[in-house]
């Protein structure tokens, strides 16, 4: 057998091979189903009403999708570069804790100047946090994986200190309750994010706003000389200095831009679903790494980042509806995994093509 | 004098390390040969439910049934991280995104998560579980008693592994055609080393030794199983390796002062001084990330950094 790299990439093999990927996985997790002595086909059909058929589970699935969606095009941006920004998942809790913190003071004001205020925050704590790794990577060439996995677990706690373990502004003091179980303060109703309608299809505004992102980073990278010379540096830093491009510079704005959108995510969190700062319910989640899987998934664009989002979260969604005796826990990340592992081996045969020869 | 702060912390330091050792032990085998492996979560909870699973399970005296256990947990480990090789090594896909998924395939909501449940072994206690072996004179010594005599086998074999390791990383043949295969594969390729069994050889080990440090949360620590029962240890194990410049005696010196970190705040609280813990646990963290800059100049990265082709798939023809 050889493999030998494509020289050029047919357009079709760039969506029969994912579609394949899928499928090979759901066959996978048919044996593992079967292994353990549960009826696949039924299994598959429950998940499948439950994340997108059912009565409302298509808008439960909008809402398990909107974060990975956000967490989904920060890697994207990011990858797209070779900067390998894992922080998605502790520049996320960034932006809850500043978008819930500019939600709370700004209890005052009218309802959108409050919004608008919640993420321009959130971008700024998102942004902040991914500048330290964007810094150190610049200057001094540290390895920006390790740095930032390693804040995500500094912000993680900081962010339990904040509720559990201090009397900071944003923890909830009022009452008995509250000082036995501690949890956040709750943002007055006004900070609540407007939604939309659609046919019983419930659309909130953080969806929507990483709809226009991924317009926004389809438009940086494929019609910018921005995004035109961050494609240039992700191939090839060396072609890139000596074409006179500020790589330093671009590893700071793209890694800042990668923080920004998910922290804008951390604040959707806030201002969309939760209504308070929630540090276990965040950190169970893992929406940062999950978002990279996401964006491997859509191969780095950004359209494809918001749809696989939504099979992800259609997943997560009916994971979470079925939990129960018959429905086996932890069979989602199972099926998660299977597509991925399937679609990164699938990745060979776009990019290379494999003869068999005797 | 046993009771004093310092040999508390210490002797949990010990407890709580030896996880992180195992598995830091392993991913410096991974990565010396060229293969960062980020799923270390996902193969520690695997070799934690498969080896809490095989206590439960298999007959006989406690001694055989702890070895079998250790045993099925490295093989756990070892299925899962032949996952990661196949995709990385034949397949040529992205290291970082493969490793990721692993974790999110094997980790607290995937394949531990759902064999966890299918085979019933939540919430009860293990049948068997690693005690201390040495006699209780040796363990009321001061000072070293509880630090170091009264520890289980797992702790003395991780020892064992240590120096080992250690010594197959300078003083073998395969262990210096390894390192030379993670930092120049072209050029060990060239001397005749198989780059690719290489790498296969040592992800799979290192695979092995994170099931045993998952063992060791479920058969030791714990010891029972719970849904995520490492709670992150195997990210920590990574931070550990660098922190350590990819040397197993380095990893002992920082598994245990992770794993004291892990401990102190609560050892304060005993002793009536009320720290925060979560800031506290922030502080390894954080070192990481200041060692990792120090080393980060082109001096100091040959000297300590990481291996010159870590991440990097190797193709012979496109070299």
């Amino acid at each position: 057998m050889r493999i030998e790299r494509r020289l050029r990439q047919p357009w079709w093999l760039v969506v029969v091979v994912p579609v394949l990927s899928i499928a090979i996985a759901f066959v996978l997790s048919a044996v593992v189903l079967l292994l353990t002595g549960h009826p696949p086909l039924r299994s598959f059909h429950r998940l499948l009403d439950a994340a997108f058929v059912a009565n409302g589970a298509l808008s439960d699935t909008v809402v398990s999708a909107t974060p990975l969606a956000f967490t989904g095009l920060a890697a994207a941006v990011a990858f797209r570069m070779n900067l390998f920004n894992i922080g998605g998942e502790g520049q996320l809790y960034a932006g809850a804790i500043t978008g819930a913190a500019v939600g709370l003071l700004m209890a005052g004001s009218p309802s959108p100047l409050v919004i608008a205020g919640m993420i321009v925050a959130g971008a700024a704590g998102g942004a902040l946090l991914a500048a330290i790794p964007a810094v150190l990577r610049a200057f001094f060439s540290t390895n920006e994986i390790i740095t930032s996995l390693m804040l995500n677990y500094v912000v993680a706690l900081i962010m339990e200190y904040l509720i559990f373990d201090s009397h900071s502004y944003l923890r909830d003091s009022s009452g008995f309750q509250a000082s036995v179980f501690p949890q956040g303060k709750v943002l007055p109703d006004h900070a609540s994010w407007s939604s939309w309608s659609i046919h019983g299809l419930v659309l909130p505004l953080g969806f929507l706003l990483a709809l226009g992102l991924a317009v926004l980073v389809w438009l940086l990278y494929a019609r910018t000389r921005f995004g035109f010379e961050v494609q240039v540096i992700g191939d090839s830093v060396r072609a890139g200095r000596y074409a006179g491009m500020r790589t330093r510079r671009k590893i700071l704005a793209v890694m800042c831009l990668s923080g920004a959108i998910a922290g804008i995510g951390g604040a959707s969190q806030i201002g969309d679903f939760r209504h308070q700062l929630d540090p276990p319910g965040l950190r169970g989640a893992n929406y940062g790494y999950t978002g990279i899987v996401v964006a491997a998934l859509a191969r780095y664009n950004p359209f494809a980042v918001v749809l696989v989002a939504v099979l992800l979260g259609g997943l997560t969604n009916a994971g979470f509806t079925l939990q129960g005796a018959d429905f086996p826990a932890g069979l989602v990340g199972v099926i998660q995994g299977l597509i991925l592992f399937c679609a990164l081996g699938g990745e060979l045969f776009v990019r290379y093509r494999v003869r068999f020869a005797w | 004098m046993n009771n004093s702060l310092v040999v508390v912390v210490l002797a949990s330091g010990v407890l709580y390390g030896t996880p992180l050792l195992y598995a830091a032990l392993g991913e410096v085998l991974a990565e010396r040969s060229g293969v960062l492996n980020l799923g270390v979560e996902g193969m520690m909870l695997m070799g934690a439910v498969m080896g809490f699973w095989a206590v439960e399970r298999v007959p006989g005296p406690t001694p055989l049934v702890l070895a079998a256990s250790i045993g099925v947990a490295a093989l756990a480990g070892a299925v899962m991280a032949a996952i990661h090789a196949f995709l990385v090594i034949t397949l040529r896909a992205n290291q970082v995104v493969s490793g990721l998924a692993l974790t999110i395939f094997a980790g607290a909501a995937g394949l531990s998560s759902y064999l966890g449940n299918d085979l019933q072994l939540s919430g009860k206690p293990a049948n068997h579980q690693f005690q201390e072996v040495l006699p209780s004179s040796w363990q009321n010594l001061p000072v070293v008693g509880p630090i170091i005599f009264g520890q289980s086998l797992l702790v003395y074999a991780s020892w064992v592994c240590v120096v080992l390791v250690a010594l197959y990383l300078t003083r073998t043949r395969l262990g210096l055609n390894l390192r030379a295969v993670g930092e120049s594969p072209a050029a060990a390729d060239a001397m005749g080393v198989n780059v690719s069994r290489y790498r296969y050889a040592h992800t799979l080990i290192g695979g092995a030794f994170a099931g045993v440090g998952g063992a060791a949360f479920s058969l030791s620590i714990t010891p029972q199983w719970v849904d995520g029962l490492t709670q992150g240890a195997g990210w920590i194990a990574i931070a550990l390796v660098i922190f350590a410049f990819w040397r197993p005696t380095l990893c002992l010196v920082g598994a245990y002062f992770f794993g004291a970190f892990t401990a102190l705040p609560f050892a304060l609280q005993g002793h009536g001084v009320t720290v925060a813990p979560e800031l506290f646990q922030t502080l390894p963290y954080v070192a990481t990330i200041v060692a990792l800059v120090l080393v980060s100049s082109r001096a100091a990265r040959l000297r300590f950094g990481a291996p010159a082709a870590l991440g990097l798939p190797y193709v012979r023809e496109e070299r």
